[in-house]
């Protein structure tokens, strides 16, 4: 018989989570040094889905990139496509009609609680709840169905094009966008009543891992994860864009900087998100769909253009370089969850690993949009 | 001490509502859709892999302008043409027809680029999803034989 390991009580071990692990959500690594149940430290690998977004950019003409815009973020890949065109017409000088900035208005919004539903769903589960999953999928369906009746895809959609839109919504998708708000509604209490009010869900996050405000600009974090912290900013209402400043809505923040605050912040702003689409509804004015003078092909002026739009993980920012040329000389994507993930390697410094997986889980983090 | 308890408590009375939402799931109606033995009608813009479209004599409108071939961002689409000779008005002229429409369907990333640029109508979507194969080749999709097919 061999005698037992005998450890040092200062040692520590170093434990590997992912890349192919459920709790990371997709394919992100993290190195983390461990003191038996206490993180000392962990270190973020990324590059497992690296695609050469950028890269692609330049070497393509900006019709072209279209498609890539929505590779991204899967979850909610309206809102990155959005701010591409919005950028190139800006640059461009392209007016696009009244009737296809509300269509895009609505349609980003019903892309965010799509992705707002699934995170939620995953988060719960991550916490070891399954319904809530099944529940959330359900409803989020039914916006994928809408989505999919208007742009033909379900998830990597092509909807936007420079100075408008590839069709019109038909009568059935504002019929079935009318039908979905009460509906949605009805789910979100609840979600409030099933998961929200649990004992279990709130003992694990309240007052766990706290991200400071400070830590928050330090990295430059942004959207949910920000707002969790009492950061009030949404690029929406502080650099408007498109026809938000047309809608009433509410920025919901919370100061407890905790992973239930995060939690908070998106089941509210699934909230805000229906208010916008019942006004977009309500006032979609009649029109053209697609711009009347626009180039065949787009060539921008020599000049350096940015864009940031509010996505459901935060502010995404698109840079353009351009030299006159039909595509762009450099290309740069500020990806929020970029950002938001780089918290983790200080925040989860002497936490339990449980609490740092149900941490990771409240950051929101999309894998191939850090990883673009 | 007290906190204790009213945890108890509290903890208590929200495990009964949890499962009074999940006890109430069991009357309602089934959504799922049981996938081989049902399926679902695809949407009139579901976006498939490209056909080609045909005239009223069966043969595709296509001209072989190469504007699918151009706007393609991941160059899946090629084209072959011929010339052939024929008779209008007693004069013979030349005229381009398509003799090749290969669509790679491995790289295609379906966001319908060439079928917007088309000037001339001679492509639409399909609706086959059903797309599986461990063989690559399979992917490769012969357009010109696949609209003969369709036409007997």
């Amino acid at each position: 018989m061999s005698a037992p390991i005998q450890l040092r009580p200062d040692e520590t071990f170093l434990l590997n989570v992912g890349p192919q692990h459920p709790a990371t959500h997709g394919v992100l690594r993290v190195k983390m040094q461990m003191d038996g149940e206490y993180i000392v430290k962990a270190e973020t690998v990324l590059g497992y889905v690296h695609r050469m977004h950028e890269k692609m950019g330049e070497n393509r003409t900006y019709a072209q990139y279209l498609p890539n815009l929505s590779r991204l973020d899967y979850l909610g890949a309206l809102g990155y496509t959005h701010g591409h065109v919005l950028a190139i017409e800006r640059a461009a000088g392209i007016e696009v009609p009244e009737r296809a900035e509300y269509i895009r208005a609505i349609t980003v919004e019903l892309n965010r609680v799509a992705s707002h539903l699934f995170w939620f769903g995953a988060f719960v589960m991550d916490l070891g709840g399954f319904s809530p999953l099944m529940y959330a999928i359900q409803d989020r369906e039914h916006i994928l169905d809408m989505l999919e009746a208007v742009t033909g895809a379900r998830l990597t959609y092509c909807y936007y094009r420079f100075g408008g839109l590839y069709n019109d919504v038909d009568d059935d998708f504002i019929e079935a966008a009318k039908r979905f708000i009460p509906r949605m509604r009805k789910s979100l209490k609840k979600y409030d009543a099933l998961v929200s009010g649990n004992i279990i869900f709130q003992k694990r996050l309240e007052g766990i891992a706290p991200v400071s405000a400070e830590m928050c600009r330090k990295y430059g974090a942004t959207g949910p994860v920000a707002r969790g912290s009492g950061i009030n900013f949404d690029v929406r209402k502080n650099e408007p864009y498109s026809v938000y400043p047309e809608f009433d809505f509410d920025v919901p923040v919370y100061h407890e900087c905790d992973s239930l605050a995060r939690y908070k912040v998106r089941m509210d702003e699934m909230e805000q998100s229906l208010r916008i689409i019942e006004q977009g509804l309500e006032t979609l004015p009649d029109g053209p769909i697609m711009a009347e003078k626009k180039p065949k092909n787009i060539k921008l002026p020599v000049g350096d253009y940015y864009q940031a739009v509010e996505t459901a993980r935060g502010s995404f920012g698109i840079r353009i370089v351009s030299d006159g040329d039909k595509n762009a000389y450099r290309l740069k994507l500020r990806s929020p969850t970029y950002s938001n993930m780089h918290l983790f390697d200080e925040a989860c410094e002497g936490m339990l690993i449980m609490d740092a997986l149900a941490f990771m889980g409240s950051l929101d983090l999309v894998i191939p949009e850090i990883d673009r | 001490m007290g906190g204790y308890f009213s945890d108890i408590f509290y903890g208590s009375k929200s495990l009964l509502i949890g499962m009074g939402i999940t006890f109430r799931e069991f009357f309602k109606p089934t959504v799922t859709v049981q996938y081989p033995y049902q399926t679902l009608k695809m949407s009139a813009r579901f976006r498939g892999h490209i056909e080609l479209i045909a005239d009223k004599e069966g043969k595709p409108k296509c001209v072989v302008c190469g504007m699918c071939e151009r706007a393609c961002p991941s160059g899946c689409i090629t084209l072959g043409s011929i010339s052939i000779e024929i008779e209008v008005d007693g004069k013979i002229k030349k005229k381009k027809v398509l003799s090749k429409y290969d669509l790679d369907f491995t790289k295609c990333s379906l966001c319908g680029q060439c079928v917007e640029n088309c000037n001339f109508g001679a492509l639409e979507f399909s609706k086959e999803y059903n797309l599986a194969s461990t063989r690559k080749e399979d992917f490769h999709f012969n357009l010109l034989k696949r609209l003969e097919e369709r036409n007997t």
